[in-house]
């Protein structure tokens, strides 16, 4: 067990120095998956024999002195809307739940690319589409803190998966918080970078204008060594940014003097819950005391960034998910009397309810007559919000507050009214608005032990100063917050 | 007195540009190979893919725009037209709605009544469908997705036009041009061009415009007269029974010389434009389109104007020579290698358009040589070759491409100017024809006509008829 | 309340979108679009007027490729997820006539 208290990076280090084989640390990480697995269900496909065939080539490379990376040798888990070449990628979806793409995510190349063992696919909500990893097909994903809570979502499986050891870190997707969200509910370090930084080419599409993916990881170190890993400018992206500044490990540094920290009075509002407050008000006076300058201010607009985000996401997603079929790929119902039937059976068959009713919204509001009322509309308030936080980038280097108003809902809870878990994305969404990196960092517990996050929110490009904020929190904290649920899957066997 | 009818036409063409790969992936345009060859995974519409624009097809449309007289825009963006089809893989189609390519703009048509503006609303760029084949047994459609993502620029006229006459003189000058800018090839029957076509009509000396129909499916010149003076035809009938004309969508069936309306209520027409997320827009900048105006090639107006200065050849044959840019291609080379221009345009317009009808080709498929075209006009004017013979080696050069030096020597055709060894071949056929002579000395003009194709039989025709000729009454 | 959503209306959504509800479905779907559809309207207590519409975030102009074959036949992989294929190409229920 030993073993999986290491952060990747530490981790990396014993493998380079031949104290620790990839092979070792694999199968420490598919064990303890297989005692996981049955109850947290982090994984819709582990595929063990693949890991540890990829674990032997690798060490014999890094025996070779061909890969020197500092995560070459370590397991790493990849979020199920990434495709991988001949192995199984569903976005945790029926329609999806036979299809093998023909070609590789960008970002997962690059894992490959730094060396590390890819063990498998993590489960999502469906199409990323929800807030608790309960909307996908393969059942839901437990937080591994307290299996009768949801690990947030859609990234609920990578974080669920960093959190319970079955990994050493993950990839996530980030749409309106779908890293920061389970990150926080899962005592875990997320990040979700600007917009551009890490290449869509692979990833399956939900909002492409909001969709990014980033690390999930035990710690801030790693979390910034694993995005400096998969970070690149990809030309079969045109999204893509070209960035000179994707050493975001240089960033570790012990020191926030200086830096002005704001705090939007609009977070801390009604419906936040007390103890979340306190926690995160708590980590900002941390920081203050490590020189950083505190105050609270207003941002604006932000009840207006759900209902834009909801318009404009559910529009993008309603044409996005339009190719899936049952022409080219992946399900197609049995039963069928003519083209039109076919179409109609297959996705209703193949989609779940969260889905399709994201569906029907983005159909409704892009249809005739409706276009400018409501998609303009959305599109003019995501330029107003933009301007708000430009506007507060001029007075601060980064916006502090809570990742969720609550810590992670009991299972179940949620899903009765879709309105209530929208509610739950209110500081998370403007961020992906307005393309900018977000972070979320484990500052607390609750009195029921479920892990609270504080999310950093930097202007555009500058992940380095989220880096640094969260690095200098936790040397002063001394990473008191970032336990492990380790034992968790074990004893509810 | 019957009531007098104006049609009133508007057309959307689509003209495949002739890019070497498609409009958002490296897969190569290339027209008729094997079924889902040229395919990858954007142009499938895989999930997780995405789209990266060719920058060659940006120029071509800013081209065709330029050349019509447009506007260009100078902050274009991609927008998607969604609906659901087989052949349309992602079940959207990345085209451009808000912030086309180009707009107003206009090409000039020849009318009976003279010169006549049509104007164009605008170009927008887009990705073509992939074919439906249908399988007459199975009763099912077989998709191959090869054209999906061949870029295509939609040109969409004002309602300018008013008789099938004026709709093919607009189509041919937009041929003519696509085909001079080097933007496209226009096969009609490859599907690189087609048409569109929105048809109303009012009685005549009304301003206001009737409802108006869009008839789709039209691959050919002849299709889109026929479907004009039908669909016209249904309209006006309709309105003389007091009927209404219904705006719909009716499809050309060009062998049932009918159209029938495309009703069903699951396509409804509601395409859900919303701006392109995956594409950035594209900034056009006053240097860029000044570039781009700076490469036009001329057009054919300018290039007849300069033939006739530059060759000093005649109107009519500049005007011949100009109507398709593949033969003014071959007819410049050809002359500025051989110095002859006038010579090199009676070739070109005799045998070589005289060939191209025997075989029903299109200047398209014109493959030879021009330079061949000039070495054989050499041959001829230095009396190396006979005009018969160099009649027969330009078909060898216009079939095979033949060098037509190398196939006169390898073929023994050179023109035989050994005037022993005419002699002795009229010799000859004198000796063995005695009644012929004998004839042609008794009067018998008609005579001197076999001796004389004997004769020249017996050279293979390799030898100057004049020379012949002489020589045979001299002998006689 | 302000937004009401006829049966029309879903059902017309419902062909846009190529999905078939069950009546409990659509019940429900009506329910949620209303909803939905109130709270998007709060947007209209923003004053956006002269604010254009932001479809990019950042001003990343002219991405373009180079106009070079980079692939080839593509054919197999094309087709391996293909839910019926006939030869080298999809099968699907006819589509005309």
């Amino acid at each position: 067990m030993e073993l999986l208290q290491l952060t990747a990076l530490e981790l990396g280090k014993k493998i380079k120095a031949g104290e620790v084989t990839v092979r070792e640390a694999v199968e420490a990480a598919l064990k303890r998956a297989e005692e996981a697995e049955p109850v947290i269900n982090s994984y819709v496909t582990l595929d063990e024999k693949d890991a540890l065939f990829q674990a032997d080539e690798i060490q014999k490379k890094i025996d070779a002195g061909e890969l020197t990376g500092p995560l070459a040798g370590v397991p790493v888990a990849v979020k199920d809307n990434m495709c991988i070449k001949g192995q199984l990628t569903t976005c945790s979806s029926k329609i999806l739940s036979n299809f093998k793409p023909t070609y590789t995510a960008e970002a997962v190349e690059n894992l490959k690319k730094a060396g590390m063992v890819i063990l498998g696919k993590t489960n999502m909500d469906e199409f990323a589409m929800g807030s608790t990893t309960e909307t996908s097909w393969y059942g839901p994903t437990k937080n591994p803190h307290n299996t009768n809570h949801v690990p947030g979502g859609s990234s609920g499986g990578s974080c669920a998966a960093v959190a319970a050891g079955e990994c050493f870190a993950a990839l996530g997707s980030d749409t309106g918080g779908s890293i920061r969200q389970p990150s926080s509910y899962c005592g875990v370090v997320g990040m979700k970078p600007t917009y551009g930084t890490v290449s869509r080419y692979g990833l399956i599409a939900y909002g492409s204008s909001l969709d990014q993916i980033g690390s999930v990881a035990k710690d801030v170190s790693d979390c910034a060594a694993l995005l400096e890993a998969v970070a690149s400018h990809d030309r079969k992206d045109s999204t893509s940014i070209v960035r000179e500044d994707l050493n975001f490990t240089e960033a570790l540094v012990n020191n926030v003097k200086g830096l002005r920290i704001g705090i939007p009075g609009d977070y801390l509002g009604d419906g936040l819950d007390p103890e979340v407050k306190e926690a995160v008000l708590n980590a900002a006076e941390v920081l203050k005391s490590q020189g950083a300058s505190v105050e609270l201010f207003d941002l604006g607009l932000v009840k207006y960034a759900i209902p834009a985000y909801y318009t404009i996401a559910a529009a993008e997603a309603s044409s996005n998910l339009e190719r899936f079929d049952g022409v080219k790929y992946g399900y197609r119902t049995a039963e069928y009397e003519g083209l039109h039937n076919m179409y109609k059976k297959t996705r209703s068959e193949g989609f779940g309810a969260e889905v399709k009713r994201r569906i029907m919204l983005g159909s409704f509001v892009l249809s005739s007559g409706y276009y400018d009322a409501y998609y303009l509309k959305a599109l003019r308030t995501k330029a107003l919000i933009k301007k708000a936080f430009d506007a507060a980038f001029e007075k601060y280097d980064i916006i502090l507050g809570p990742v969720a108003p609550t810590t992670a809902p009991e299972l179940g809870s949620s899903l009765s009214d879709p309105m209530k878990m929208y509610l739950g994305d209110i500081y998370t969404i403007s961020v992906n608005l307005a393309g900018l990196p977000g972070m979320s960092v484990p500052v607390g517990k609750d009195s029921r032990g479920l892990p609270i996050g504080m999310q950093l929110i930097g202007d555009a490009f500058a992940e380095k100063t989220l880096i640094r904020a969260a690095y200098t929190y936790e040397c002063a904290t001394e990473k008191k917050y970032e336990t492990m649920a380790a034992d968790t899957g074990k004893e509810a066997c | 007195m019957a009531k007098q009818y104006e049609t009133v036409i508007g057309l959307e063409v689509h003209i495949e540009l002739a890019t070497k790969t498609k409009i958002f992936c490296g897969c190569s345009t290339e027209f008729g190979s094997a079924p889902n060859t040229h395919t990858c995974p954007v142009c499938t519409g895989m999930p997780g893919s995405l789209p990266v624009l060719n920058k060659q097809v940006v120029e071509y449309a800013m081209a065709l725009g330029l050349a019509a007289n447009c506007k260009i825009t100078q902050v274009c963006k991609f927008d998607r037209k969604n609906y659901f089809y087989p052949d349309n893989p992602q079940n959207y189609q990345i085209s451009q709605l808000y912030l086309p390519i180009a707009r107003d703009g206009y090409v000039e048509i020849d009318t009976p009544s003279g010169a006549k503006k049509v104007r164009i609303h605008e170009m927008h760029m887009e990705e073509d469908a992939g074919k439906l084949v249908h399988d007459e047994w199975d009763d099912t459609s077989l998709v191959d997705y090869n054209r999906s993502g061949v870029p295509l620029v939609e040109i969409v006229s004002e309602p300018d036009m008013r008789s099938a006459d004026e709709v093919i003189a607009y189509l041919e000058k937009l041929r003519m041009i696509a085909q001079y800018l080097g933007v496209s090839d226009c096969k009609l029957q490859e599907g690189s061009m087609r048409a569109d076509v929105n048809l109303s009509v009012r009685e005549a000396g009304t301003d206001t415009f009737g409802t108006r129909t869009e008839m789709k499916n039209l691959n050919s010149f002849k299709a889109i007269a026929h479907a004009i003076e039908g669909e016209r035809a249904r309209q006006i009938e309709l309105l003389e029974e007091g009927k209404e004309v219904i705006q719909e969508t009716r499809r050309w069936d060009d062998n049932k010389e009918h159209s029938y309306a495309m009703r069903s209520k699951e396509d409804a027409q509601d395409y859900r434009y919303f701006p392109e997320p995956d594409l950035v827009p594209i900034v056009i900048s006053d240097e860029w389109i000044e570039k781009i105006r700076a490469g036009l090639p001329e057009l054919r107006t300018e290039k007849m104007e300069r033939y006739k200065r530059e060759f000093d050849i005649p109107q009519y044959d500049a005007e011949l020579i100009t109507e398709s840019k593949h033969v003014a291609d071959i007819f410049e080379e050809a002359a500025r290698l051989c110095g002859k221009p006038k010579k090199v345009a009676n070739w070109i317009m005799g045998e070589m358009f005289r060939l191209m009808k025997d075989r029903g080709m299109e200047p398209e498929d014109l493959t030879f040589s021009p330079e061949y075209l000039a070495k054989l006009i050499d041959l001829a004017d230095a009396g190396t070759v006979s005009a018969s013979v160099a009649r027969k080696v330009f078909e060898q050069i216009f079939t095979d491409d033949v060098d037509p030096e190398k196939y006169v020597e390898e073929n023994g055709l050179k023109t035989v100017n050994d005037e022993k060894a005419i002699r002795e071949a009229i010799e000859n056929v004198l000796a063995d024809n005695p009644q012929a002579v004998a004839d042609y000395k008794g009067g018998k003009e008609k005579a001197f006509g076999a001796l004389m194709g004997q004769s020249m039989r017996a050279l293979k025709g390799k030898a100057d008829a004049g020379t012949v000729r002489k020589m045979l009454m001299e002998i006689l | 309340m302000a937004n009401k959503i006829s049966d029309e209306t879903i059902e017309y959504v419902g062909i846009l979108a190529k999905l078939e509800l069950s009546d409990e479905e659509k019940e429900a779907a009506k329910e949620d679009m209303e909803k939905m559809l109130d709270y998007i309207d709060t947007l209209n207590e923003l004053d956006t007027s002269g604010i254009e519409p932001m479809s990019h975030v950042f001003p990343v102009n002219n991405v373009f490729r180079d106009d070079v074959v980079t692939n080839g036949d593509g054919r197999e992989e094309t087709l391996a997820n293909a839910p019926q294929r006939k030869e080298d190409t999809f099968e699907v229920p006819k589509t005309i006539g």
